[in-house]
């Protein structure tokens, strides 16, 4: 190809550009679309409950992400640190993922059952209480905004159309379930909901069968 | 990946290295020369049109040998592993067990002597004071002497028991201790009474009316738990009301909310996060606090 085409062509130079773009995005992402592990939800994954809906929520409008990932990267010293290695397949019912990509504070995948509830709804009204050393603001506000069912239930509809299967009776029975909540009440249920999936405990049993026998 | 998106992700591969390499080549040819391309900038800056230096054309055709090596031998043509079998998974578990011999073979000093014992031993305790630091001073303190709503570990005085068993079993397992709410089960003249008698529960100059009919209500309502003598139950982790360490504030205002609200304090397990050599180092450690 003659280089002038392309240079005195600004046409030509753009969709030339667009292609090879494209090339990385054909072998990187396009595939990872047709793989179960990054579009079937991880053995054991629990739907969340309206009010972890709501929580999540919470934590996306306070921009939480900014300062927390929820992605236990490979590394030793982070399955060390955190637990087991984030998997594709425990993010494809949340939309968008909470992966982030900036750890001001730790990361929180694995943060659900290591405190107790008391403990973070005090560190969310004021983190020092606590944590004297730390550096995140307090969200005290949390602790007076009630939780709005009805949107509660349009969020569990909105997130239902792009592929969460919520049963009906459960977005039906949304504004029931988080009514006389506030949104900390909210937020410290859907952390307590970042844990490692539990695969359900027939597969379990069922594996050892197949091999023969010890 | 299935055998398609393997061959799909080969043949993109290898068809852009093969590209890039033509465009490079086909873009060499040509002889330096002194014309040049016609263009004219500020009156006089011209261009000339010569082909990559040759050292320049080199380095870019080492980026495509570099990438043949690369694919050849770790992973990255579709399903093809490459030479050297390399995986995440497969690195990460192989360090993850490197750790965990290091680890092993630091905790084998201890053998199998338990807390009590690993109490006197500073390098026991040294270790113990690093697990406490990074998992329990979030609630308890860096000093571990608590806050409201997180016991005190130095006091020696304790809700499940003190003994180096105890201790292990309450980070293995975690506790749930439950103060019901009790607000509408009496009225408000019966509360102020129980309120006062649990607040000066030894004090004499508490009026003998009141802690009459604040002791009746206890007797109905708190007793279960609380003992007879209002000593607590190590069992349910009910505290001791005798004493002055209060877990939720001792002053009538914080006894009052803790009976009209109830409490509900709970140490999570880390029978998962530690392990059992973590967990006794780390009891050891909050042993000697205490002895």
């Amino acid at each position: 190809m003659n280089h002038e085409l392309v240079e005195k062509n600004v046409g030509w130079l753009g969709i030339l550009i667009v292609v090879a773009i494209a090339f990385g995005g054909l072998v990187e992402i396009v595939p990872l679309m047709f793989q179960k592990a990054a579009t079937e939800p991880a053995p054991g994954l629990q739907m969340r409950t309206p009010l972890q809906v709501a929580g999540r929520d919470v934590f996306v409008r306070e921009g939480c992400y900014n300062c927390h990932s929820q992605m236990v990267r490979g590394l030793h010293e982070e399955v060390l640190r955190y637990g087991p290695r984030s998997t594709a397949g425990e993010s494809v019912w949340d939309h968008p993922f909470q992966w982030g990509s900036k750890r001001t504070g730790p990361d929180l995948a694995r943060v659900g059952g290591r405190y107790s509830d008391d403990w973070h709804r005090i560190h969310l009204l004021n983190p020092r209480d606590v944590v004297p050393e730390s550096n995140m603001p307090g969200y005290p506000w949390l602790a007076e905004q009630a939780v709005d069912g009805e949107e509660v239930q349009a969020m569990m509809r909105a997130l239902k159309i792009v592929g969460v299967p919520f049963p009906e009776d459960e977005i039906a029975g949304a504004p029931q379930a988080v009514a006389g909540k506030t949104k900390m009440d909210a937020l410290i249920a859907f952390l307590q909901s970042l844990k490692v999936p539990q695969a359900p405990a027939q597969a379990a049993t069922e594996a050892p069968a197949a091999p023969g026998g010890a | 990946m299935s055998a398609f998106w393997s061959w799909f992700v080969i043949a993109i591969t290898v068809m852009s290295m093969i590209g890039a390499l033509w465009l490079l080549f086909s873009n060499a040819k040509g002889k330096m020369t002194t014309e040049d391309t016609g263009h004219v900038w500020d009156g006089d800056l011209r261009e000339y049109n010569n082909p990559l230096p040759r050292w320049w054309l080199n380095l870019f055709v080492l980026t495509v040998v570099f990438a043949v090596v690369y694919l050849a031998v770790y992973p990255g043509l579709g399903n093809f592993g490459g030479q050297f079998g390399w995986t995440s998974d497969k690195q990460l578990q192989e360090r993850l067990e490197k750790v965990e011999a290091k680890r092993e073979a630091i905790f084998a000093q201890f053998g199998d002597q338990g807390p009590a014992e690993l109490s006197k031993n500073p390098a026991a305790l040294s270790l113990g004071k690093d697990v406490f630091l990074n998992n329990c001073a979030g609630c308890h303190g860096a000093d571990a002497k608590g806050a409201i709503g997180f016991p005190n570990l130095t006091d020696n005085d304790w809700l499940y028991g003190g003994s180096p068993e105890t201790i292990v079993a309450s980070i293995t397992n975690g506790r749930t201790g439950i103060m019901p709410p009790l607000g509408a089960t009496m009225d408000k003249d019966t509360l102020e009474a129980l309120v006062k008698t649990v607040a000066h529960w030894g004090d004499p100059s508490l009026d003998p009316a009141v802690r009459e009919k604040g002791m009746a209500q206890f007797n109905t309502t708190c007793m279960a738990c609380h003992g007879p003598d209002g000593k607590g139950n190590p069992m349910l982790g009910a505290p001791n009301l005798t004493d002055n360490v209060w877990l939720y504030g001792g002053t009538t205002d914080r006894i009052r909310q803790t009976l009209v609200n109830g409490r509900q304090g709970k140490m999570p397990a880390h029978q998962p996060l530690l392990s059992k050599d973590e967990i006794k180092v780390v009891a050891a450690y909050v042993y000697s606090l205490s002895h």
